[in-house]
């Protein structure tokens, strides 16, 4: 259930540093800005250290989350993007008390208009439509906004017989929206399904973390489904199955490498391969080269 | 879209919610004899196994076969047991998908009941990949090319309803609730508060008239005063009445047709607004210079 996600976001990536603080006995205040706590091997290392790693844990390999732009500097050629839908806010459509004003926060604090960004760009020469989902705007949950510019980008997809990339990262379905954030699961999957039935490739990037009503929709729908090592996948939150059997879960439970195991997901892919890798297997699908990328 | 004549129900949400949460609330159980006949159930997703909170078989109504793909709440703790009290796992939507796709070979209508807290959230569910089972569910009943009628019962539980809940036209009892998570859930969530359940019950829009005003559902079956239970044989003809119609005006429209109609009832779904730029802007620039657009 989608109560879930919450609890998996929580579980893993709040509370762990609570859990091992009081774990290890001592209390440490790492700075924020500066010092970077692996939520995976507990390691510390300098913040720098981590971004000239792309972000990447240099103790444990954990593909830690980075924001959307970053995302697409890593993935795209230089100045091809083209972004759709750059303006598109939510409204507020069962009325939530705060709902509005926390959406005008975030905004402000983020620079973003709500969790996705979509748009045209080439990778290696390769056109494709490209979808990046970003954790700071409300753990990347799905709305009106989310569901609304992934659709978009479906459609656009398959009107200019492209492929489609989508980097998953979400909390699931946003709460705040009632029903009509379920709705987007169906609306997402309809254009997914649509773009398929025309023949086209769609590819899903699954980062960190991938859960609840997003698992349960357009990101599990992939052609080809890639997943970061050590992130996050599944449907329901650790919290609520360790709830229902009554004992813990192991440590990589619902992580991309569990996935790989149980069939769920095709590679594993470092986020340095990534564009080649993605530019590979769009050009294993036809995309041709139109102009070489830096 | 039928939501203008809601009738409005002059129960609270959460006087619903006890309702619905009723012993001796009617399952799909009691209803398939009342409006099916020579019905016999089908067994299976043919990958995994069987999964006894989804139902699934063949009967008609009236002299119309259909496919009858539904989830199932026990009435006694024995039946309970054994439909693990309707929370599916992954091969339950699966053995649904299967039904459906025999449904279309043979041209059947099918129509789904909906009645679940949500989908089964365990150790196994997530080894078996419930999320994709899901995903796959509602991406493949939106091309499914025979039409498709949904009808919550009960409790309309979040992904493991949608689940089986893209359709043609959705109807939803008069008491039925669906939503994205349960009350208490959202009151957890949202407010860090599980005990807020009643008051999170009263705002999230999850009653049929709520629905019917989103545009997410189409009709609302009444159910006899104080709840379906007072009179199961009443609901079950009421139901029955939805299906004759709905069916009918469904089984004449072209397919294609039916399926542009079934995509746009939740591509219309959403609530939001352009910015300055008006639609697309990007977009709408590279459409329209792209020599190759052709759709």
């Amino acid at each position: 259930m989608l109560e879930d996600l919450f609890n998996v976001v929580t579980a893993r990536f709040n509370n762990t540093s609570e859990d091992k603080k009081s774990d290890q006995g001592k209390h440490v205040d790492i700075p924020k800005d500066l010092l970077f706590k692996c939520p995976r091997c507990s390691s510390v290392c300098m913040t720098e250290e981590l971004e000239n790693n792309l972000g990447v844990c240099p103790s444990c390999g954990y593909h830690s989350r980075i924001d959307s732009r970053r995302r697409l500097e890593l993935t795209a050629d230089k100045d091809s993007f083209i972004e759709y839908d750059a303006d598109m806010i939510s409204k507020n459509p069962i009325d939530f008390p705060g709902y509005d004003v926390k959406q005008e926060e975030l905004r402000q604090k983020t620079g973003l208009k709500d969790a996705v960004i979509t748009g045209e760009c080439t990778i290696k020469g390769r056109r494709c439509v490209i979808g990046i989902m970003d954790t700071r705007y409300m753990m990347a949950s799905m709305g009106s906004v989310v569901g609304e510019k992934l659709t978009r980008a479906f459609e656009t997809a398959t009107e200019k017989k492209l492929p489609i990339v989508l980097f998953t990262a979400s909390g699931g379905a946003r709460m705040q929206e009632g029903i009509v954030s379920l709705m987007q699961m169906a609306k997402t999957s309809g254009a997914a399904a649509r773009h398929s039935e025309a023949g086209l490739l769609y590819i899903t990037v699954m980062t960190d973390p991938t859960t609840g009503g997003v698992t349960a929709s357009f990101a599990s729908l992939g052609d080809i489904i890639i997943a970061e090592p050590k992130v996050l996948i599944g449907f329901a939150g650790r919290r609520v199955i360790e709830g229902t059997i009554k004992q813990r879960l192991p440590e990589d439970f619902q992580s991309a490498e569990f996935l790989l195991e149980h069939g769920f997901v095709d590679m594993i892919v470092e986020r340095r391969s990534m564009r080649r890798t993605l530019a590979h297997i769009i050009s294993l699908h036809g995309g041709e080269i139109e102009s070489m990328g830096g | 879209m039928s939501q203008k004549n809601i009738i409005e129900n002059p129960l609270t949400p959460w006087e619903r919610m006890e309702i619905i949460r009723n012993k001796l609330r009617p399952t799909v159980r009691d209803y398939i004899p009342l409006i099916f006949n020579d019905f016999f159930e089908l067994h299976g997703d043919r990958l995994f196994g069987d999964d006894g909170a989804i139902m699934g078989g063949i009967g008609r109504i009236q002299d119309i076969p259909v496919t009858i793909i539904a989830e199932v709440k026990g009435r006694n703790i024995n039946e309970n047991k054994a439909s693990n009290f309707a929370m599916p796992h992954p091969e339950g939507y699966r053995k649904a998908l299967r039904l459906a796709r025999q449904a279309e070979k043979f041209h059947r209508p099918v129509i789904c009941f909906i009645d679940t807290p949500g989908a089964f959230c365990g150790v196994d569910a997530e080894k078996r990949g419930q999320g994709e089972a899901i995903a796959r569910n509602i991406a493949e009943f939106m091309t499914l090319k025979t039409p498709v009628i949904s009808v919550v019962l009960g409790e309309g539980g979040s992904g493991g309803a949608l689940a089986l809940g893209v359709c043609d036209e959705l109807g939803m009892l008069s008491n039925s609730l669906y939503s994205v998570i349960s009350p208490r859930g959202f009151a957890s969530i949202l407010w860090k508060d599980a005990t807020r359940e009643k008051e999170a019950c009263g705002i999230m829009k999850i009653t049929a008239e709520d629905l019917c005003r989103l545009e997410i559902c189409d009709s609302i079956i009444e159910e006899p005063d104080g709840g379906a239970h007072n009179d199961v044989k009443q609901t079950a003809e009421n139901i029955e009445e939805f299906l004759l119609k709905t069916l009918k005006e469904k089984m004449r429209i072209d397919i294609d047709e039916l399926l542009e109609q079934r995509y746009t009832k939740f591509r219309k779904i959403g609530d939001f607004e352009e910015g300055t730029g008006g639609y697309n802007p990007d977009g709408e620039e590279l459409i329209t210079t792209d020599e190759e657009y052709s759709m």
